[in-house]
């Protein structure tokens, strides 16, 4: 045996176990969840084959209304995250005293269970005692209590800003470590040609963070399509539907009335909508790292 | 100098800071408020930010309302504590596998095990149920271990294997000249000097089992000596209201721990974070 062949063997024999446990765990449900969602299983002992009755009647439902939901309850917390994110890694950028202090104080909503931060956040909401609504009446703001999670656009908004404020310190910190990787002698040059601090940071900063912010997106992007714990504990989907997402309709369809073909149709779309937001995202980086290269 | 700023550059660098870490800290500090606030006057308008006769009563009650709280917090550790051993049983010879080894099909399979990162577990529940369903181990502390694992493999892997590819080349090629085999050079080389890089992926993968375990829990386990924290918390959902000061109090202390060792790991925390993400 050559040494190349066992230098291949031996690579592979390192990567079994962990080979073997995402299949069982991850790819095999997949399969099965593609085969469920053309059955009608459910909590029967009898499983019919059924075609293509659950995309149909899923479609025929409001499902096409919580696709759209989902999508732009997606892109107001991603793009609210980002533009947070790129707002406090310019000021924790800043050569300031105490700025690691400052930087360390962004980690909790991302070290802390989510659960946990979403119950603090369910309190704020809260229309009679909550923070938010006394603190607007107290300024005058409003007349009444807001019991922002009881209706409908208000649970929507309230919702994407407890997302938005889970996600913002992992774009945060990463958006300063790019910022970080920007070269000083750039602004170094720039500053001895009389280029002012905002000059610097609109023709330097921004145009080089650009590959980082994209890179973010589209992860971002990913894990706010996946979002589930927030809506899930602070509305369950309502008041009357109104913040429900593919994921908890999925879930509700599922696991609340055990519908489990009709449930495995939603989350077979779902994965579909995951594979076109990955190949995209393969595709960019892809693009970005052969660009640098040139 | 380029990083002197003027006293109103200044200002406005700090008022930003403020703003910015006021939303990022607003719940803590109004949940920690809650906490201090007898419930009685917790529900009282008008709305007041600081608590009258605010005591820590809360935090010793919260034990007799709920007598299990203190195994939900071991339940969450010990659970966090198997899966981050699980996960590095299994990812630290993969790592190093992809860091060294270029062998057919190694980007693609790299590839495949960062794309389970878009999969959340809420998409692949059902089957997860059923497959939990068939090995049995339905409300169990498997049924929360063994999902979780699969979902912070990808991430381990990608940072682990980035530090592996910094390591020189130079010290495996020494060992397998002197005639070293390829599984001691793993051990007894390569093992030693990714120590700092395993304990990076150690704390982010404690981290994140520990701050995740939700949705399994509330699926796939419902008795309540198992539940971790997160879950348990529930149990201050009583049938009439929600006893808030205590969830709170509960709350706060549950996360105690964790604040400890983001504290003590901090340096590791904000590199490891990123070691994988920036180029160099």
């Amino acid at each position: 045996m050559s040494v190349q062949r066992s230098t291949v063997i031996f690579a592979w024999i390192l990567l079994l176990p962990a080979v073997l446990y995402v299949t069982v765990i991850v790819a095999y449900p997949l399969v099965d969840t593609f085969i469920l969602s053309f059955t009608d299983a459910s909590l029967k002992k009898t499983t019919n084959w059924v075609g293509w009755a659950n995309y149909d009647k899923i479609f025929n439902e409001t499902f096409a209304e919580v696709i759209f939901r989902t999508f732009i309850w997606t892109f107001f917390s991603v793009s609210i995250k980002m533009i947070i994110g790129v707002f406090g890694a310019t000021m924790l950028n800043a050569a300031v005293p105490g700025r690691a202090l400052f930087r360390l104080l962004t980690m909790p909503p991302w070290i802390v269970p989510m659960a946990i931060g979403i119950f603090m956040w369910g309190w704020m909401y809260n229309g009679q005692f909550g923070m938010i609504s006394g603190v607007l009446q107290n300024l005058g703001l409003s007349n009444g209590p807001i019991a922002f999670l009881a209706h409908g656009s208000t649970a929507f908004w309230a919702t994407i800003i407890t997302d938005v404020w889970i996600g913002v310190p992992l774009v945060t910190l990463y958006m300063l470590a790019a910022m970080q990787a920007i070269p000083q002698d750039l602004y170094e040059a720039a500053w001895t040609d009389g280029a002012g601090r905002l000059y610097r940071f609109r023709r330097i900063t921004l145009p080089l963070l650009i590959p980082s912010l994209i890179t973010m997106s589209m992860l971002s992007l990913i894990a706010t399509f996946n979002s589930f714990d927030i809506i899930w504990i602070l509305t369950q989907g309502g008041p009357n539907g109104e913040t429900t997402t593919m994921i908890i309709d999925t879930y509700r369809t599922a696991i609340g009335s055990k519908k489990y073909g009709e449930g495995a149709a939603r989350a077979v779309l779902i994965c579909i909508f995951l594979s076109i937001f990955c190949f995209a995202y393969f595709r960019v980086t892809s693009r970005l790292a052969a660009g640098e290269q040139k | 100098m380029i990083n002197r700023y003027r006293w109103y550059e200044l200002l406005g660098i700090y008022a930003g800071i403020f703003v910015f870490l006021c939303f990022i800290l607003a719940p803590f500090v109004e949940g920690f408020l809650v906490s201090l606030k007898p419930l009685g006057l917790l529900f009282s308008s008008p709305y007041r930010f600081w608590p009258q006769n605010g005591s820590f009563a809360a935090y010793s009650t919260m034990w007799v309302s709920v007598p299990g709280f203190a195994r939900y917090i071991f339940n969450s550790f010990f659970i966090s504590t198997i899966v981050t051993a699980i996960v590095l049983i299994l990812v630290i010879p993969a790592a190093y596998a992809f860091a060294r080894f270029n062998f057919r099909g190694a980007g693609l399979l790299l590839g495949a095990f960062l794309a389970v990162n878009m999969f959340s577990g809420a998409v692949l529940l059902i089957p997860l149920f059923r497959l939990m369903r068939t090995f049995g181990v339905l409300n169990t502390y498997l049924a929360m271990i063994v999902p979780g694992v699969a979902f912070l493999i990808p991430s381990a892997i990608w940072l682990l294997r980035t530090y592996m590819m910094r390591i020189p080349r130079e010290l495996d090629e020494a060992a397998f000249v002197d005639g070293a085999s390829h599984f001691y050079t793993l051990r007894r080389v390569i093992l030693p000097i990714a120590m700092p890089g395993i304990t990076v992926v150690a704390i982010t993968t404690f981290i994140g089992a520990y701050a995740q375990q939700f949705i399994y829990a509330l699926t796939f386990n419902s008795k309540s000596e198992y539940m971790p924290l997160p879950v348990g918390l529930f149990a201050y959902f009583g049938r009439q209201e929600v006893v808030w000061n205590e969830l709170m109090a509960a709350s706060f202390v549950g996360i105690a721990p964790a604040v400890v060792v983001i504290f003590l790991l901090q340096r590791y925390l904000v590199s490891g974070l990123t070691a994988g993400a920036v180029k160099q």
